[in-house]
């Protein structure tokens, strides 16, 4: 069993005992303690069920490359799945579910998945997509869905908060083992401003653990100097419980830091993701111990060799009381002595290689521990737990020598430095055959603005195998950069480390070498997507020999985890299949962030009401006091209707259409675009940016314009203003000011340089309000003021002046068909005009009106709308706008795209009026069907509905779309079938249905 | 996250800060042009490994559109300029060549067409 030990643990504050709850039990703990450490204590090795087959499966590893205990933490709007119980700080009331099992953790029912086995391989889930269609409806679907995340959703939403922080610093140093605090400490010195970032809540990596000695003194010791010393240096700055996520372009960097993770939940920010510009970047993040591949190596009790010392002298638990070492390298004899030493029972190291190691085996043989050079693991006994192992020949085929008891293995495969961040932008590696691993090559780094490397690795993660070796290579890699980034390093020697000199390992991808397939297919290689040597295997039989394909259709290193055990032995198993060299074969990508990284983080403050501030019109607020129904439009809010006591939406636009047509409406246009264009050559650059001619419009007038991309699509309308000899006032579509204004200026900057023109976007600048209806100059005239007659204002004119005593301009446009005036003041009036407007308007029962209305009202009289009846493929020919387009113009944006063959092609859909046979309003977005199907055993269609309104002036649907060869189909009854399956006729109609000669509006 | 020199407002700007617009130094073609002239200035665009120039908006900044010079495959920034010309700046080019003997502009030029 596993179990706390007497003694030792020197994260642990004994004297502070915790509480916490697993799985509804309540267990104790000591504060330092990680959640892993503190169940291994209260003897729960089993923490989950694999993905597929819900094996039974332990804690693996002590840090964040563990790939089996995962959590859900914490309760309501502080839950959150998938935590690492290896990574994850104990607190009194902190509570932890395992995860991916029914009903129990103990008793799985989806375990039955196991003895099924042989019918889920490699690629299952694509092998089940070419069984016939209802199969894969009817049994692998629902089957994989239930199978599948491993764990919950979060249900309520995220009550913690988070923040982002800015820094910029010349060295960024990631990992805060003894390289990294080494390489801070010396760019410390020489003066340059450090970031030194450390994942876990501990400095000093390994070092401390493995009984390494610095400059003659205990490696804690120089750590505890060492950090001191960098503590009181101006220029460095310290994180732990921050990670190192991502390396980026041009030297940005993010460091995650889990602020309160390690307490109940605070007020206090949650996680703060570092945002960070360094001159050099330099990685000292150690390195991950592989697992080797033996079968039954996913029982619970086996781990890696490094973790169970981790748990030992970190944690002051053991894992087991009796614990076989098996590896294929000196470094694991370290986990027997240290076993040993700590009281534990050691019945025998497994050493696969002929001749075993060097100084450490001589130790171990001297503690009395059995050594078997040259064997290896024919099998793990144990189901829940390891029972025992099955020992025999590594050069053989599984042949059982011996059984040996234990409750615990200790595996070692060897080390893999963590290049991830190094290759993040591009850094490439290299294999080393000595050591079976990738590491950094450094003549090809990742390259910076200046072309030279911005990433150094030092340390382990370098490839620096002893303790000694990391701190000569950690001075000798910041040197480097320093220098590289115009700092002087000091001169001075690195410290000299003693340890015991090691023999060389040896690759041993699967053990033992000859295994049968029934051994290899309990060779686990990811423990969390249950892939195993059997699997690559065949994923290489079948044909997949690229690591990407063999990754995906394995779905090896696809985990949570991102393959942090299982890449390396994966892929030996793909080269050997492949009878490839293993850097031939080479690795899957490595993306950020390193390890899973919080949404709420990469958010920061940016959630809720700041996430997208909203627009406001200045009448905005008397909107939400006289029952607005907002919709957004851009990042505006517009009123869809105003709705009264009582009143459904639907009543609430039939009455504002009808009292607009029949008295008086007022609309806030304030979001409408207002752009100025200004300069000699502004009507000039007009005439390029709209298809009409604008130079030529007189001052005071106002003209209807379009605008297109130069690929000839519609892009905006509006109406134009001269406001004299030099000025222009184009007025754009809602939402559409801020990108027509960087369209204008794109041009004026990038190709019409010379031209001498001014533009500035005056949107927010004004209220505009529409004044509609028979009605609307008696309102205003009641405001007294401003000449608005006929014969003083016409229809298409604009003037300047006092309305009411409001500073005004009144454009005599309508887009509702009636008499209408758009009267703009400063925005600081809008509100006290709005209100002067409703006061005077109530003897002609004045009507605020919202965007439905608008819609309507344009519609009856067959006006497009930017959006509605143009999606990006349509051109002002289609909707029947010849007349925008000018003949006089030589050239204008989009007029040379509008000749190519696809754009004047007779058969191109075009705008007609639709209205259907029973007075019902038609769907939108509806199709019209033609006969026939296409070679998808779809319908032909002949047209779509762009605007479907009821009209309540009219007393039916009226709707437009776009038909084919539609302007000559006059009175023909097309077919539109619905969602229900129903279908409904329309008759192609003209689209103005109100007032066709436009009277209404000229009088 | 590139970094890139305003040359208008002179801020090394973060690439939040920028907004990218695709190839440089492109050519309009307008009415009158033929249908593959159009067709290439409309729509093909080379993706070099290698030297590249490229236009760029200071969008959240000072809002102007800027060219840039640097290398696709190791992202060194060769320069920033102008975009109000129709050929880098000389001594632009000349860095650039000393950077990647044997490259030149009229070839880069070539490969547009």
């Amino acid at each position: 069993m596993s179990t706390r030990l007497a003694t030792g643990g020197r994260h642990l504050d004994r004297a502070t005992s915790v509480s916490f709850d697993f799985n509804g039990r309540k267990l104790k703990g000591f504060k330092g303690d990680t959640l892993a450490s503190a169940l291994l204590s209260n003897d729960q090795m089993l923490v989950g069920r694999s993905f597929k087959y819900h094996r039974p499966r332990g804690i693996v590893a002590a840090g964040p490359e563990e790939p089996n205990a995962l959590m859900n933490l914490g309760q309501n709007g502080h839950f959150e799945p998938n935590a690492r119980a290896t990574t994850t700080e104990i607190f009194d009331g902190l509570t932890a579910q395992s995860q991916n099992h029914w009903p129990s953790l103990d008793y799985d029912v989806g375990v039955v998945n196991s003895y099924a086995s042989r019918f889920m391989p490699a690629g299952f889930y694509y092998k089940t997509f070419m069984y016939p269609a209802p199969a894969w409806k009817h049994v692998f679907e629902p089957f994989i869905r239930k199978a599948a995340g491993l764990g919950k959703a979060p249900k309520e939403r995220d009550a913690d908060t988070y923040e982002h922080f800015y820094a910029f610093v010349d060295v960024l140093v990631v990992g805060g083992g003894v390289a990294g605090l080494l390489a801070a400490e010396r760019a410390g010195k020489a003066g340059a401003k450090v970031l030194l970032l450390e994942q876990s809540a501990h400095w000093g990596g390994r070092a401390p653990v493995d009984g390494a000695e610095i400059e003659g003194r205990p490696a804690d010791a120089w750590v505890t100097d060492t950090v001191d010393a960098l503590e009181n240096m101006d220029n460095v700055t310290m994180r732990n419980r921050c990670m190192g996520a991502g390396v980026y372009d041009h030297g940005y960097a993010l460091g995650y830091e889990r602020l309160t993770d390690h307490l109940a939940p605070q007020a206090a920010p949650r996680h703060r993701l570092w945002r960070i510009r360094a001159k050099h970047i330099i990685t000292a993040t150690g390195a991950i111990e592989r697992p080797l591949s033996f079968a039954g190596n996913d029982v619970p009790g086996v781990m890696l060799a490094g973790s169970v010392r981790d748990y030992v002298v970190n944690y002051g638990t053991s894992v087991g009381d009796r614990t076989v070492v098996v590896t294929n390298n000196d470094d694991a004899y370290r986990t027997a002595l240290i076993l040993k030493d700590a009281g534990l029972d050691v019945p025998c190291i497994i050493d696969a290689r002929p001749h075993g190691g060097g100084a450490l085996m001589e130790d171990a043989k001297a503690e009395g521990i059995r050594v078997e050079t040259g064997k290896a693991i024919a099998k793990v006994k144990g189901g829940k737990r390891v029972e025992g192992v099955a020992l025999c020949a590594q050069a053989g085929e599984g042949a059982i020598l011996e059984e040996i008891p234990c409750d615990a293995v200790a595996m070692s495969g060897g080390w893999s430095p963590v290049v991830h961040l190094w290759s993040h932008c591009g850094g490439k590696l290299i294999w080393d055959d000595a050591q079976a691993h990738f590491r950094p090559d450094p003549a090809k780094a990742p390259t910076g603005a200046d072309g030279q490397g911005f990433v150094s690795v030092v340390g382990i993660a370098n490839g620096a195998m002893s303790t000694g070796d990391c701190l000569t290579d950690a001075v000798k890699g910041t040197n480097a950069a320093l220098q590289g980034i115009g700092i002087s390093p000091k001169r001075t020697a690195a410290p000299q480390a003693t340890e015991e000199p090691e023999n060389p390992m040896a690759a041993v991808w699967k053990m033992p070498q000859g295994a049968s397939y029934k051994l290899r297919s309990k060779m686990f290689l990811d423990y969390q997507n249950d892939v195993k040597v059997s699997d690559v295997q065949l994923a290489a039989q079948e044909g997949f020999e690229s690591v990407e394909h063999t990754k995906r259709y394995t779905t090896l290193g696809m985990a949570t985890d991102q393959g942090k055990l299982s890449n390396i032995n994966g892929l030996a198993i793909l080269a050997d299949s492949l009878n490839a060299k293993i850097p031939k074969v080479g690795t899957t990508t490595f993306r950020p962030p390193y390890h899973p990284i919080s949404m709420g983080a990469i958010a920061g403050e940016a959630s809720r009401e700041i996430f997208q501030p909203i627009d406001k019109t200045p009448l905005h607020q008397w909107g939400e006091e006289n029952g607005a129904y907002w919709e957004p439009v851009g990042h505006w809010r517009r009123a869809y209707c105003y709705q009264r006591d009582g009143e459904s939406v639907e009543q609430a636009v039939n009455r504002e259409v009808k009292a607009t047509r029949e008295s008086l409406g007022l609309l806030d246009a304030s979001t409408l675009g207002k752009i100025i264009v200004k300069g000699p050559d502004a009507g000039k650059f007009l005439d390029m940016m709209y298809t009409n001619m604008m130079s030529n419009l007189k001052p005071g007038k106002c003209r209807y314009g379009l605008m297109c991309s130069e690929n000839g699509f519609l892009s905006d309308d509006g109406v134009v203003a001269r406001m004299d000899d030099d000025t222009w006032l184009c007025h754009t579509t809602t939402g559409g000011a801020a990108r027509i204004h960087a369209h204008m200026e794109e041009w004026l900057q990038t190709e019409w340089w010379d031209w001498k023109v001014y533009t500035a976007n005056l949107t927010e600048q004004y209220a505009q309000i529409a004044v509609v209806g028979p009605n609307a100059r008696k309102v205003l005239e009641k405001l007294g003021g401003m000449d608005v007659s006929k014969d003083a204002l016409g229809f298409m004119e604009w003037k300047e002046g006092k309305i009411g005593g409001f500073d005004a301009r009144a454009f005599r446009i309508s887009f509702s068909g009636e008499l209408s005036y758009e009267i703009a003041v400063p925005a600081s009036q809008g509100r006290a005009f709005w209100d002067a407007l409703l006061a005077v308007g109530e003897e002609f029962n004045v009507t605020p009106y919202g965007t439905e209305c608008l819609h309507i009202l344009r519609a009856e009289k067959g006006f497009i709308m930017i959006g509605d009846e143009t999606d990006g493929t349509v051109i002002p020919q289609d909707l029947g706008l010849h007349w925008a387009l000018s003949k006089k113009k030589d050239d204008y944006l989009g007029k040379r795209a509008q000749q190519r063959d696809h754009m004047t092609d007779p058969n191109r859909w075009k705008l007609v009026g639709l209205e259907t046979v029973d007075g019902s309003v038609l769907p939108d977005g509806a199709y019209a069907v033609a006969d026939g199907t296409n070679e998808n055993g779809q319908r032909e269609t002949q047209g779509r509905v762009t605007s479907t309104y009821y009209s309540a002036n009219l007393g039916k649907g009226i709707a437009m779309g776009l038909v084919l060869n539609g302007p000559d189909r006059m009175g023909e009854v097309i077919t539109f079938p619905k969602v229900d399956g129903t279908e409904v006729q329309a008759r192609i109609c003209d689209p103005v249905f109100y007032d066709k000669d436009g009277e209404k509006q000229n009088v | 996250m590139l970094i890139l020199h305003c040359p208008y407002c002179g801020v090394d700007a973060d690439e939040t800060e920028l907004a990218a617009g695709g190839q440089a130094h492109i050519k309009r073609e307008t009415v009158g042009s033929s249908d593959g002239d159009f067709e290439e200035y409309m729509f093909m665009r080379q993706n070099p490994r290698g030297v590249h120039f490229e236009r760029w908006r200071h969008v959240n900044g000072c809002g102007k559109w800027f060219h840039a010079a640097r290398c696709t495959t190791t992202l060194e920034v060769f320069g920033t300029y102008s975009a109000q010309t129709l050929r880098p700046p000389q001594d632009l080019l000349t860095h650039i060549t000393g950077k990647r003997p044997g490259w030149s502009f009229s070839q880069w030029l070539e490969t547009l067409s």
